[in-house]
């Protein structure tokens, strides 16, 4: 439909003219970069007719920071520093995926133990990320206290992290080959204790918002995709499970020993926000169960690190009493190793889909092309169809429930 | 800048200092912050108001998303090109009293980032009064920030006259 | 289950790509295997049929593109560039690599928006990260540097620290 512009009028005479009430009018709106409800630097344009959203165009690039060109002047050892500020929320899923797809290029098997402290981690990350999408995603519906009692139980899971790396948000943890050293005395205590706390938290927030009518009401028959739609977007994790498709990583390609613990995969078929928001609840739950069991493996001592020579530095008492252990370690610490040539790409499941690591190696001690398929960049792009036709509250609502994250999309 | 002077000129300076006491106090113990987390640090500014770390005993709880009604601008986060024009504009549409915040590497000095995506410090698009370390810091972190902004409201001269210095005396 | 040296990462099954080859043999260059990972690499002239074919096989039903990666293998190179499209079926669950060379003068690989909407915002990425043009993108803008950039900033020539 043309839009008929209203002029506004200078001169006195034109003044006595008034506008047509029964005129299309519309709007174009710039929503963010600088916005509380867009979840970071995101701009959308927004042509509004009234209150309705005709079209929606996501703009983004605001948050770029070049990662994926840096990766490819650290070392391998050393990527992991930079891959965990990309999706800050799960910064150990993100050092997982590349990990394994390096050491994928390497041939390297990892110790059993150190397979299940990643899976540990990793799941503990997906809560606490959970925990963030459903502190914001009720602020930006309205629901206040939601956010205080997700950030309050985050707290404790960022105790557990700052207990085995030293750092709250990016822990840089993994390392290929395993892990950088082995899980602390109390770290396992401490891990009991929240799981113990755990469901009481999560029955006292399905309390407090998921029977809450209003919530409800602004959540069920919103932000629509369907099934065929959601895979032709290449939607992915949560997002295309609220839409009927029944798609997990952890299941369908395992990586990282999942195909060993007992969990479910929560799908729902509506393609609503509301669906969304109840496959992230369920999701809290399926966590936590492998968590449990991640813990009770645990219990059992084991090495932390693969035993291979390019990866595992030497012993400090052998490097200062040999020469030889000492130029290895020298070489290791300086010049690094170098990785055979070839191209991988290695996807796993991060709390907002599939997030895939494509590496390349020309055989030298830095990448030569480390390219992240980021799942919030794709499912951002499906915006538009998700939007347009709804209300503008509605976009608010639609945004929260498909869980970006600015670092990842504009990585 | 006029009310202020002619202010500071008619009163006496026991009573010009009384009144910076107190309007320094009123405007210390109610910054309010304009939301501009950007990256990670964004993150743990949201972490410092939670109940743990509770920024709101600051005063400073009331996060103002229209710039127009906040007091200061805390930068959290990397500052991409494409995003220092909106920062600065962002910074211009803030009215006076106005401070910045610079919290964390990437926003002070690039971080982690030394490349052609990322402003090397966002003293190159806003003057910026408070630098806080970390990567992220925590919350912690920036309420000592907070704080020591606080201090330096505290010293400013609203009323007063500002003597000619020769050496820079900390208070 | 955990045997003492650990148990090994799955690796996600990728299909015998050689009928493929057989099918499509103007289009098809070679098919290499390496870590488990097949490879199809292809022209860019039948890329669109190639594609179609992929997704619309019922034995083959690659109804997802999980990634289209862009490769810069260096100034020097002929071939210069690479793009990689990373295929996934969801109702098989097998992968496929198809990877199209470019030169340097004339970058040009025709679009799969019309195969998977996934593609529009993927190929828009490249296009600004390395110049690749897409022929028949419906909106082929930059998406991640500011409009009026100049220069790619993936490419090897581009410096880090940029200009």
């Amino acid at each position: 439909m043309q839009a008929k512009e209203i002029v506004v009028p200078t001169s006195a005479i034109s003044m006595l003219r008034k506008p047509d009430p029964l005129a299309d009018t519309q709007m174009t709106v710039s929503m963010g970069p600088q916005h509380p409800s867009t979840h970071g630097v995101l701009r959308l344009e927004l042509v509004l007719d009234g209150e309705t959203v005709i079209k929606a165009t996501p703009d983004i690039g605001y948050l770029h920071t070049g990662i994926e060109k840096t990766m490819e002047k650290e070392k391998w050892q050393q990527v992991v520093t930079v891959t965990c500020r990309m999706d800050y929320l799960n910064s150990f899923g993100n050092d997982l995926g590349y990990v394994l797809a390096a050491e994928k290029l390497m041939g390297v098997e990892i110790p059993q133990r150190a397979q299940d402290i990643r899976v540990l981690l990793t799941e503990l990350n997906r809560i606490s990320s959970h925990l963030v999408w459903f502190g914001t995603h009720c602020l930006d519906i309205g629901a206040m206290t939601a956010f205080f009692y997700a950030f309050t139980h985050r707290e404790k899971v960022l105790d557990l992290f700052e207990c085995v790396s030293g750092a709250r948000l990016h822990q840089s943890y993994f390392i290929m080959g395993g892990v950088r050293w082995d899980l602390p005395e109390n770290f396992l205590a401490q891990t009991q204790e929240f799981l113990d706390g755990f469901p009481p938290f999560l029955d006292e927030c399905k309390r407090l918002v998921t029977g809450n009518k209003i919530f409800q009401r602004r959540t069920k028959g919103v932000g629509i995709i369907g099934k065929e739609s959601a895979i032709d977007w290449g939607l992915s994790g949560p997002t295309i499970r609220g839409s009927g498709v029944n798609w997990d990583i952890r299941k369908a390609e395992p990586y990282s020993g999942y195909d060993t613990y007992d969990f479910d995969v929560p799908v729902y078929h509506d393609g609503d926000v509301w669906s969304r928001y109840k496959v992230r609840m369920d999701e809290f739950a399926e966590s936590w169960k492998i968590c449990r069991q991640a813990v009770e493996r645990l219990r059992q001592p084991g090495e932390f690190m693969a035993n291979h020579p390019k990866l595992k530095l030497p012993a400090r008492e052998l490097m200062k009493q040999h020469i030889d252990v000492m130029i290895h370690h020298f070489l290791l610490a300086s010049e690094g190793f170098t990785v055979p040539i070839g191209e991988v790409y290695q996807t796993i499941e991060s709390a907002r889909g599939e997030i895939g690591f494509y590496v390349v190696s020309d055989g030298t001690e830095r990448p030569y092309r480390v390219r992240v398929r980021a799942p919030s960049y794709v499912n951002l792009s499906a915006l538009p169809a998700m939007v347009e036709g709804s209300l503008l509250a509605d976009v608010v609502a639609v945004i929260g429930s498909i869980d970006i994250v600015l670092g990842d999309v504009d990585r | 800048m006029g009310l202020e002077t002619k202010i500071g000129e008619v009163l006496p300076d026991v009573l010009t200092t009384r009144l910076d006491s107190l309007v320094n106090w009123a405007r210390k113990s109610s910054i309010w912050p304009a939301t501009f987390g950007l990256a990670c640090c964004a993150i743990e500014m949201m972490a410092m108001t939670d109940p743990r770390h509770d920024v709101a005993r600051f005063g400073a709880e009331v996060f103002r998303a229209s710039p127009r009604q906040a007091d200061v601008m805390i930068v959290a986060g990397r500052v991409s090109i494409k995003m220092a024009p909106v920062l600065r504009r962002i910074y211009d549409q803030m009215p006076e009293p106005k401070w910045v915040i610079s919290m964390g590497v990437c926003a002070s000095a690039g971080g982690v980032f030394n490349n052609y995506a990322i402003v090397q410090g966002v003293d190159k698009v806003v003057p910026v009064d408070v630098f806080v370390p970390g990567c992220p810091p925590r919350p912690e972190g920036l309420i000592w920030a907070i704080m020591k902004l606080q201090e330096k409201i505290e010293r400013e001269k609203v009323f007063t006259e500002e003597p000619a210095k020769t050496m820079v005396q900390l208070a | 289950m955990a045997e003492e040296t650990g148990s090994r990462n799955i690796v996600p099954r990728y299909i015998d790509a050689s009928p493929i080859g057989a099918r499509f043999a103007e289009t098809v260059v070679e098919i290499t295997e390496a870590l488990g990972e097949v490879t199809v690499v292809a022209r860019p002239e039948g890329l669109v049929g190639l594609m179609t074919y992929l997704r619309d096989e019922p034995t083959l039903r690659f109804n997802y593109l999980s990634d289209i990666g862009g490769l810069d293998l260096g100034e020097f190179a002929s071939p210069r560039f690479a793009v990689s499209y990373q295929l996934y079926s969801l109702d098989h669950n097998h992968r496929l690599r198809v990877k199209v060379f470019l030169d340097e003068e004339d970058p040009v690989v025709p679009t799969v928006c019309g195969i998977w909407k996934t593609a529009n915002w993927l190929e828009r990425e490249i296009y600004d990260m390395f110049g690749v043009t897409f022929e028949g993108h419906p909106d082929l803008r930059r998406i991640l540097m500011p409009a009026d950039y100049e220069g790619h900033p993936l490419r090897k020539d581009f410096p880090l620290k940029g200009y």
